[in-house]
């Protein structure tokens, strides 16, 4: 019975993507269009993700895509004031802001900018046409097409995203933000790839915004493809605030090279479904990589994290903390899968999965995985699922904090231990903000974002 | 102030108070103490409306309210003041949001406007000179970390900012080195005042040195067994509890 609607559900697709091919290969360059055919091949052998396979063993993919959406391949208009939009910009630091709406880069004046340090940042079809050598060296390098059928999927059908360039011993001193917009009369199936290229010593942070504003239903599929330089620092915060209709698919491919540092930090604070997938590959030796991960998951949300870390050199150090709460009938995942080498001698490797459960029929499932080849390493994981420390709870009560109040600190303070790994301060601050509202109850809908992009 | 009538409480089933009887009245200090496991600090607790503990008889007045029917935190916003025995340690919660959110919920209940940033950290600083708390304590999480002597201090600070009128100080001076310990003592006499009153609990007459007492317990096996002046408390030092538990 699945099987069945397993195979239409995939051949819908590669339908979808052959009566389309002229509207999407016409429209893109040929370096987008280069893994296409390769792409869809892999998508037709691997399908869609299924129940019974261990990595998807708690989220359901295919019902997302059996629902009712509509597919667009050249930009649909909207029509909506922009400059509503753009009261935006974190204050005090100022961002340089790249928007996408549907899937497809929205220019506020051209759709590729070049900054005076050489920054580049914009469309990233765009970029493929602008800066083919740059694009075509790195685009579609480290996604994997061959294993992860949603990456192929994406691969086959993406015509635009951001694409963002930090030149040799370049550091940024202010913030890229980009902004992903869903917006829509009609329920909407989207995916976009965005591509990150930090090259040798340079420095930058990334804010990742995705909101939902109208109130149809979203799916998306995005990859979103990192490549650290050597001794190159990249911090990468990604805030999911979308509504309880929208489903996220989120593919994170990060590859470091020597010395690099790349921190993650995923903040997702609203969504119905989520599904996060970040892979890491430490290819050199002196990386560190930090992956950080908050979620405040309730009603029927679904959350769930997979990460995998994979340690190919020797003397890296990877850092792991991820956190949720979960709320009324919320359900979630983490699946951490730390992989060290045989050559990845000194390696150091922490991970932990902290959970805090506000109600019975909350539920979190969670599983370390770590596959260790190597003899002369580091590691440690931790997890624990458990409820608010009433001890804690009383002792703020007995200073005569009322007790939601008091349970509302202790969710806070547990939350803010994610949030304060963000170096950018303005920002920090503002997703603490944002955390308390989301806590308090007072962030149903996505118009109160911290950015005031919305 | 606070009236204690035939109080007896339960925890798992198990009887831990077995009929306590005090009363306490403003401007006065009455020390507790006792052997361990008596049930001091299940006495302390009940008062300030720890739930594990079932009170299945008794009754306590606090200010003329019956303060068992009172949540935990309206006994405080009444003004009873628990000095833990062990502090709790409250990751990711600082302190300086503790305490405003503290302090604002006692003004609130007083019908007082919410102080100002400014103002706040003003008493912050006029309340750590009090008790000679370190700054750098009270940028962090609240007692994270702390040791056990800062701790302490931390309570008195707190209590300091709160200005309870009814203050139950639950060994407060175990863990304090000497210097700590005469701060802290004198912390608690400057909060002094003919309006509040206090009940420490402790195991040493030192402390009763500094803070002295007007009437002393003996509690022992969850019942007072003997009360009476600050000199019971230099008899104790000197001939342990044995005459009490033989007594008995
Ligand atoms: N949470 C609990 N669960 C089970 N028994 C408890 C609990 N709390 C207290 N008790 C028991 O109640 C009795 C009284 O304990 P309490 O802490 O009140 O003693 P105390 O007089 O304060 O002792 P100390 O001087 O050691 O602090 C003890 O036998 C203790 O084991
Ligand atoms: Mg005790």
């Amino acid at each position: 019975m699945s099987k069945t609607t397993t195979i239409s559900v995939k051949e819908e697709l590669v339908d979808l993507y052959l009566s389309n091919l002229d509207l999407i290969t016409d429209r893109s360059s040929a370096i987008l269009n280069r893994g296409r055919q390769a792409a869809i091949e892999n998508f037709n052998l691997l399908g869609l993700p299924e129940a019974k396979s261990e990595k998807y063993k708690y989220s359901k993919i295919e019902p997302l895509f059996t629902q009712d959406l509509e597919k667009y391949f050249t930009p649909k208009d909207i029509t909506f004031k922009i400059d509503d939009i753009f009261r935006c910009d974190i204050p005090e630091i100022g961002t340089d802001l790249a928007l996408v709406l549907n899937g497809f880069y929205l220019p506020k004046g051209d759709k590729l900018k070049k900054l005076d340090n050489g920054v580049i940042y914009g469309s990233l079809a765009e970029a493929s046409v602008k800066y083919p050598e740059i694009v075509s060296k790195h685009y579609n390098t480290i996604a994997d097409n061959t294993s992860e059928g949603l990456v192929a999927l994406n691969t086959a059908f993406i015509q635009d995203g951001v694409f963002i360039y930090i030149p040799k011993g370049v550091e940024m001193d202010r913030p890229i933000q980009i902004i992903n917009l869903m917006m829509s009369d009609e329920n909407l199936f989207v995916q976009y790839r965005n591509l990150v290229v930090m090259e040798e010593s340079s420095k930058a942070s990334i804010v990742i915004c995705d909101h939902t504003l109208s109130v149809q239903k979203f799916l998306s599929n995005v990859v979103t493809e990192v490549v650290a330089k050597p001794n190159s620092n990249l911090e990468l915060i990604k805030m999911q605030n979308e509504h309880n209709d929208s489903a996220q698919l989120s593919h994170t491919y990060v590859h470091q090279q020597r010395d690099s540092k790349v921190t993650t930090n995923t903040i997702s604070l609203h969504g119905g479904f989520i599904r996060n997938n970040l892979n890491v590959l430490l290819d050199d030796v002196g990386c560190e990589n930090n992956s950080y991960g908050l979620h405040l998951t309730d009603r029927t949300q679904h959350i769930d994290n997979y990460s995998f870390i994979d340690h190919a050199k020797p003397n890296c150090t990877s850092n792991e903390l991820f956190k949720g709460i979960m709320d009324d009938q919320a359900t979630g995942a983490f699946n951490g899968r730390i992989l060290v080498r045989r050559d990845a001698q000194q390696t150091q490797a922490f991970q932990s999965n902290n959970n805090l459960l506000l109600t019975a029929d909350a539920k979190m499932n969670t599983k370390p995985q770590l596959e260790i080849y190597a003899d002369d390493v580091k590691c440690s994981h931790g997890a624990t699922v458990g409820q608010l420390d009433m001890e804690a709870k009383f002792y703020m009560q007995a200073r005569g904090i009322g007790e939601k109040e008091a349970k509302l600190l202790l969710m806070i303070g547990f939350a803010h231990d994610v949030v304060k790994k963000i170096s950018i301060e303005p920002l920090r601050v503002r997703i603490d903000e944002l955390v308390d509202k989301r806590l308090r109850g007072e962030l149903s809908r996505c118009h109160n974002c911290p950015m005031h992009c919305c | 102030m606070l009236k204690i009538k035939d109080l007896h409480a339960n925890i798992k089933g198990k009887e831990i108070l077995r009929g306590i009887n005090l009363e306490i009245k403003a401007g006065e200090v009455h020390a507790i103490m006792g052997p361990n496991g008596s049930g001091k600090s299940t006495l302390a607790a009940v008062l300030a409306g720890r739930e594990i503990f079932e009170v299945t008889h008794g009754e306590v007045t606090f200010n003329d309210k019956n303060l068992l029917e009172l949540s935990p935190e309206d006994r405080s916003r009444e003004g009873l003041f628990l000095g833990f025995q062990y502090p709790i340690e409250i990751p990711g919660v600082s302190m300086v949001n503790f305490m405003k959110a503290a302090v604002n919920e006692q003004r609130k209940h007083r019908g007082l406007e919410q102080l100002s940033p400014a103002d706040f950290l003003k008493m912050m600083r006029e309340k750590k000179e009090l008790v000679e708390i370190d700054s750098a304590l009270t940028n962090r999480s609240v007692n994270e970390g702390f040791s056990g002597g800062e701790k302490k201090k931390n309570e008195i600070f707190q209590m300091a900012m709160l200005d309870p009128k009814l203050s139950i100080l639950d060994e407060t001076d175990s863990g304090l080195d000497i210097d700590a310990l005469r701060i802290v003592a004198n912390g608690v006499n400057k909060l002094k005042t003919a309006n509040n009153a206090s009940i420490v609990i402790t195991h040493y007459q030192r402390l009763l040195d500094y803070i002295v007492p007007d009437h002393v317990h003996i509690l022992y096996n969850g019942r007072i067994v003997k009360s009476a002046g600050k000199e019971l408390a230099l008899e104790l030092e000197e001939k342990g509890y044995d005459w009490i538990k033989n007594g008995e």
